[in-house]
């Protein structure tokens, strides 16, 4: 990534501060990072310190109560077409099949899918790894398989720009990390700029190129520290061993604060 | 634990392999659809027409069920075709011209706060009115003929609807309404294509209790004035002290809720299948 590069997102000098019922809430206090073009970023931190926030400011539905947000050099004044969201559930229409999820995007913008719309929709169904499901209903799905068409919804329109919301949080274990490779080689085949919102620190770790760590309310950087694992990421002898580390010092550094 | 359970299936699975037991034959038997509640049925008919002749109860007090079959023929077939046409038309009328009004408001009342707080209490003063009292009233204002009736239908059917419509619509997910102010769609599409489709197992909860509800509306404004109906029928016979006579309007009554109950819960299936899932919800 050159330096000089334009980055795909900038948050600078950023606070968010929302009005409850209880009075005045301070959720983000100075956050401030870049994320390259085609970087993958894990935004790492407690429940409830601000880093969905940070998405929704990206996708254009928060406005910053002070600070700006930069998508490719310009600032966010309101939903953008470059942004694909995947949320925490999967949130698929019950009552469409497969494909018709995939093309929602579409139908809901323009009013209508062509054909085109639906040939790019089988492909994405393909690289997510659904071939012959396109047919078939929500709710006939693992919820593993729902949150792939929760990403072949999110790829659909082709963004720029991933925005992941805790994605993998509401599946079980296994199949959570099943789906982090899945996510990589989806990501390796079709780079994109990826923020990754996640309270795993393992999660973290082993997808993000780089991860921001926030601490408890009001939200603000901790540190922002690169991986140091190479890619394609796998499992050898090695990366085990920094991986090990690596998850260690994160852990330190958000109990000392838990405590 | 596992030895329990693999003698538990196989003591279970035995009387299966052998249904000459006649038990047996009874507990599988009673494990088919529909089939206990027939049964139920039919013994409350039993006790019924039993108990009416050992303890010689009068038919004005309760008629037999052979009675009340007796009194169907009091007129002719085509003369309860006229009066079942009579009460299902005003009450069809009134249940779509009920879900014509309900769901537009139910869609203002979801969008706009302000709106349903403007709104929201003029419905419950409307459905704490009892339709009875309100019925006679409502005659007398629009004279004679369909219009009262298909208000009062109107009244007693359009709570539920608006009620259930509008949670049905604040209940979609969030997620949802976030990807389509994303997309920038307009309001038309997100009620359209997001918020109208998730309310639909709402809708249909109240569109089975409202059909119910619409023959009770219609029975109600006949009562007040008419000249045909099942409801007209049921009072002209008590009136002439023809009780079994009106035994038979009863049985019509129930039949003809029944039947429209099961049609509302059919179209569901038909054209809902996914609202009838737990996703659906």
């Amino acid at each position: 990534m050159g330096v000089t590069e334009t980055p795909a997102m900038r948050f600078s000098g950023l606070g968010q501060v929302f009005q409850t019922r209880s009075g005045p809430l301070e959720a983000l206090r100075g956050v401030e990072f870049d994320v390259a073009r085609h970087e993958f970023v894990a935004v790492l931190g407690p429940s409830g310190c601000g880093k969905s926030t940070l998405l929704r400011m990206i996708a254009g539905l928060i406005k910053p109560t002070s600070g700006v947000v930069e998508v490719f050099g310009l600032p966010v004044d309101g939903p953008r077409d470059d942004v694909g969201i995947v949320f925490q559930k999967p949130t698929l229409l019950p009552w469409a099949n497969i494909e018709d999820n995939v093309v929602f995007p579409a139908k809901h913008k323009t009013g209508m899918v062509s054909q085109k719309d639906r040939e790019t929709a089988r492909r994405i169904i393909k690289t997510v790894g659904l071939e012959g499901f396109e047919a078939r209903m929500p709710s006939e799905l693992s919820g593993g398989m729902q949150q792939r068409v929760g990403i072949a919804r999110a790829l659909f329109m082709n963004p720029d720009i991933l925005l992941m919301d805790e994605p993998f949080s509401a599946l079980d274990a296994l199949t959570r990390e099943v789906m982090g490779f899945e996510l990589l080689r989806i990501w390796e085949s079709q780079p994109k700029t990826v923020l990754f919102i996640t309270h795993s620190i393992s999660e973290a770790v082993l997808l993000a190129d780089r991860v921001v760590v926030m601490s408890e309310r009001p939200g603000h950087i901790i540190e922002d520290i690169k991986v140091p694992l190479s890619r394609p990421r796998d499992m050898s002898a090695d990366n085990a061993k920094v991986l090990h580390d690596f998850t260690g010092h994160l852990r330190n550094l958000l109990l000392k604060r838990a405590a | 634990m596992t030895s329990q359970d693999i003698s538990a299936t196989s003591s279970s699975n035995a009387p299966l392999s052998a249904p000459t037991n006649p038990v047996a034959l009874l507990r599988k038997l009673a494990n088919v659809p529909g089939v206990l509640a027939a049964v139920t049925f039919a013994l409350v008919l039993v006790v019924w027409e039993t108990s009416t002749h050992v303890f010689a109860i009068p038919s004005f007090v309760l008629p037999a069920p052979t009675r009340i079959l007796a009194g169907f023929d009091a007129v002719t077939t085509g003369r309860w075709l006229e009066h079942v046409w009579a009460t299902l038309r005003i009450a069809l009328f009134g249940y779509f011209l009920s879900i014509a009004f309900a769901v537009p408001i139910a869609v203002a009342l979801a969008r706009s706060p302000m709106l349903s707080k403007a709104l929201y209490p003029i419905l419950v003063v409307i459905q704490s009115t009892p339709v009875v009292a309100i019925a006679p009233i409502v005659i007398v204002v629009l004279g004679a003929g369909d219009a009262p009736r298909i208000v009062i239908t109107c009244l007693i059917t359009f709570f539920p609807i608006v009620v259930s419509t509008t949670t049905g619509l604040m209940a979609t997910p969030p997620e949802l309404i976030e990807l389509s102010r994303s997309l920038k769609a307009t309001a038309f599409r997100e009620i359209s294509q997001i918020r109208l489709p998730f309310a639909v197992p709402y809708i249909f909860s109240a569109l089975k209790i409202s059909i119910t509800l619409a023959v009770i509306g219609a029975v109600v404004a006949e009562f007040v004035a008419a000249e045909k109906g099942i409801g007209y029928f049921i009072q002209f016979s008590t009136s002439l002290f023809k009780i079994q006579q009106a035994w038979s309007g009863l049985v019509v009554l129930v039949v003809l809720s029944l039947v429209l109950f099961q049609m509302v819960s059919f179209v569901q299936r038909l054209f809902f299948p996914w609202s009838l899932s737990k996703d659906g919800r």
